[in-house]
């Protein structure tokens, strides 16, 4: 069976799995928009104020929210030992980690639908004009974070404190990403929106790098 | 990754330990077994909790690594006699190998039929729901198909358990104390089972500390300790003397 | 027993010169006089920790090829004693930067870059300590050393062009570029002495791991055969002595 056929069935696993329950998804937009309003103290936000620090503090709400909700990922696997049935299964070590990755980046990106919309209203930001640069930002940025945090679960799934282990591993490695992310998207509020293809190309590039040592070092992660 | 085509698994694998080792940390939970199991041998693994059979089956499973030493795949013909060699296999029959662990391997939050159509495509069965039909009809939990796995009892989790392992048809069946929480319908029916898969020359290597009717259809019997092989009845010998001494421990 | 006490002498009396000669062999800076000494060594030290990591990096990649232990202690010591050079260099840095430019810390490029660079080899090492199981633990931190070595060049590349846009001042600005000849003597000897000070407790460190690694061993051997004889099988465990 080929890799994606795998990871595809892998994946509709977890959509299953998820949309049955929506807690992880609640939690996370839930907590995502606790960020979000703890921020509205901190500053006052007039309109300049939101546009510059606005990005900076919706990408942070994603990296925080997203720590909490990609820690499961891999930790759920250890109630009655599903992940060895997968692993004795005969499809590829990374067709388990892909599946998962593409099931975290589903989850993230319906969370942040909810939560830019929100965003822009608390914080007076227009999206007219922006909305397929702004998807376009949000799915690089995305997928780093999930290619990453889902790595990082199963590693974490492995050691105690497991919860907290998480964001100590992925958000460091993060904040280059965290960068691209909040400039690409700071530039896309300012007065005149444009796309900002360094940022953009830095994001991409990010991505392939850790997709590929995801791919490179899957079967470490797996094996007991 | 390439595309795997189904390698051409022969009908019955062995699977011999060649001087296996296996640490975790200052464990031992193996020490230098060497055990060769042929095609078609039903095998009952006796010991004590902490000897080792789980790890031995888990090996089996390819689901960890020997420290030391090596596990091996035999194809070859059914237990003849000890002049026929069995070769060893070149590719991994991750398709032939079924598990049923300590834990019950199977999604709380899926259904039934969910759990069973969810790892018949992963091992790429064809005809599906009607496999799972009879799966579960099999298995007497057709009529809970569509119930959560959460809400079954501990017998009807350890049924739906061993039908997950049975579903795409092994023939190197490894069982970790399968009769645990099996209530009195559920072990005869798991019997007849058994029975089925061994006419059918499947090998079966079957751990269990407590004695229980399956045991009569073993072949064999071997007993570790400490991590190591304490007594073997041998592939053409007898394994009813060991089997007893099972017996009168408890 | 006797080439260690050699150079490790030899490596003390090096860091002691590099040391006089930072200190009184080096012309004093035109702004910012005495304090700017300080350079010679806040730059061996991060010279040294990027040394250290990249053996880190390379025993973490080895480890996961050959499944050789010792690769697994050559990284852990290469981690710790990046740690600690990185360290020095970021306490260092805002000792200069206080009484040059009245602030402890700015986040320019280069300090923000390291910080985090400490914080993700904290990280590996936080990770190695709530593992339990050694190959775990081992492999585990191996993919961990890996993906953060190569978050590095793309942290300094973030920041960098990140600093760009949003310009502050830099506390280690010019260093190399117009430095006056004996500058750049007296800090190519503190680069090197800095230098094997770390070779030299990295050595020590690995070699500490080797041995607990192989008291590990002993016990574990101790440990079979006491089950063994208690067992009343005293054969075979003598027989195992012998493989």
């Amino acid at each position: 069976m080929t890799t994606a056929k795998a990871a595809a069935i892998i994946l509709a696993k977890e959509l299953r799995l998820e949309f049955r329950t929506r807690e992880l998804l609640t939690a996370t937009v839930i907590f995502a928009l606790v960020v979000v309003v703890l921020f509205s103290f901190a500053f006052d936000p007039t309109a300049a104020e939101s546009r510059r620090y606005g990005p900076g503090l919706l990408w942070i709400a994603f990296l925080f929210a997203g720590s909490l909700m990609l820690n499961p990922s891999f930790a759920r696997e250890h109630n009655n030992e599903t992940l060895d049935a997968l692993r004795m299964a005969p499809i590829s070590g990374f067709a388990i980690l892909l599946g998962k990755i593409l099931a975290n980046f589903i989850f993230m990106s319906l969370a942040e639908l909810v939560l830019v919309p929100v965003f822009a209203v608390l914080y007076n930001l227009s999206l007219t004009g922006i909305v397929s640069r702004l998807i376009l930002v949000l799915v690089l940025g995305t997928l780093g974070l999930t290619v990453t945090g889902t790595v990082f679960s199963a590693i974490s799934a492995h050691a105690r404190m497991r919860e907290l282990l998480l964001p100590l591993l992925l958000l460091p490695l993060l904040t280059p990403l965290l960068i691209a992310a909040v400039e690409s998207t700071t530039s896309l509020f300012a007065e005149q929106p444009a796309l900002d293809r360094t940022w953009l190309a830095f994001l991409a590039g990010f991505d392939i790098v850790f997709l590929t040592a995801s791919w490179l070092l899957c079967d470490h992660l797996l094996e007991e | 990754m390439p595309a795997t085509q189904t390698p051409a698994i022969p009908a019955s694998i062995g699977v011999s330990y060649h001087n296996v080792e296996k640490r975790f940390g200052s464990l031992a939970a193996l020490r230098g077994v060497s055990l060769e199991i042929r095609a078609g041998e039903f095998v009952a693994l006796l010991g004590p909790n902490g000897a080792g059979k789980t790890t031995l089956l888990r090996m089996a499973a390819l689901l960890m690594n020997p420290t030391r030493g090596s596990v091996q795949f035999t194809n070859g013909p059914a237990v003849v006699s000890g002049q026929v060699r069995a070769q060893a296999l070149s590719v991994s029959p991750k398709h032939a190998i079924g598990l049923v662990g300590h834990s019950t391997l199977l999604y709380d939050e899926l259904t039934a039929a969910e759990n069973l159509t969810l790892f018949a495509r992963l091992y790429a069965l064809d005809r599906i729901p009607e496999k799972v039909a009879v799966a579960l009809d099999d298995c007497g939990l057709a009529t809970r198909a569509g119930s959560l796995v959460r809400t079954f009892s501990r017998g009807m989790r350890q049924r739906l358990a061993i039908a997950r392992a049975l579903l795409h048809d092994p023939n190197l069946i490894l069982l970790d104390e399968p009769a645990a929480g099996l209530d009195r319908q559920g072990l005869a029916w798991f019997s007849t089972r058994l029975a089925r898969l061994k006419t059918d020359g499947c090998t079966v290597l079957m751990s269990t500390h407590a004695r229980n009717e399956s045991l009569d259809l073993a072949t064999r019997a071997v007993a570790l300790a400490g991590g190591r092989v304490e007594n073997d009845s041998g592939t053409s010998g007898d394994p009813r003397a060991l089997l007893a001494a099972l017996r009168t421990e408890r | 027993m006797k080439a260690r006490f050699a150079i490790t002498a030899l490596v003390a009396l090096l860091i002691f010169c590099a040391g006089y000669a930072a200190l009184f062999i080096a012309p004093d800076e035109a702004t910012m006089h005495a304090i700017q000494r300080i350079f010679y060594f806040h730059v061996a030290s991060w010279n040294a920790m990027f040394c250290a990591f990249f053996v880190a990096f390379y025993a973490s990649v080895a480890y996961l090829v050959t499944g050789k232990r010792k690769w697994d202690a050559l990284g852990v010591s290469g981690v710790e004693v990046g740690v600690i050079c990185c360290t020095i260099g970021l306490i260092t840095g805002p000792l200069w930067a206080r009484p040059v430019w009245g602030i402890w810390w700015t986040w320019d490029a280069k300090l923000t870059s390291t910080f985090i660079l400490w914080l993700l080899f904290i990280a590996y090492l936080l990770l190695r300590g709530l593992v339990e199981d050694p190959e775990k633990k081992a492999s585990l931190s191996a993919v961990f050393a890996i993906f953060a070595s190569l978050d590095i060049p793309l942290v300094y590349l973030a920041n960098r062009l990140w600093r760009t846009q949003h310009p502050q001042p830099v506390i280690a600005g010019g260093e190399g570029s117009g430095l006056d000849p004996t500058m750049s003597k007296v800090l190519l000897l503190c680069l090197f002495a800095v230098l094997c000070v770390m070779i030299l407790v990295l050595v020590d460190r690995y070699r500490l791991e080797l041995l607990r690694n192989e008291a590990a061993e002993l016990r574990y051997e101790i440990e079979s055969r006491g089950l063994d004889v208690s067992n009343g099988q005293e054969t075979p465990a003598l027989q195992k002595g012998a493989q």
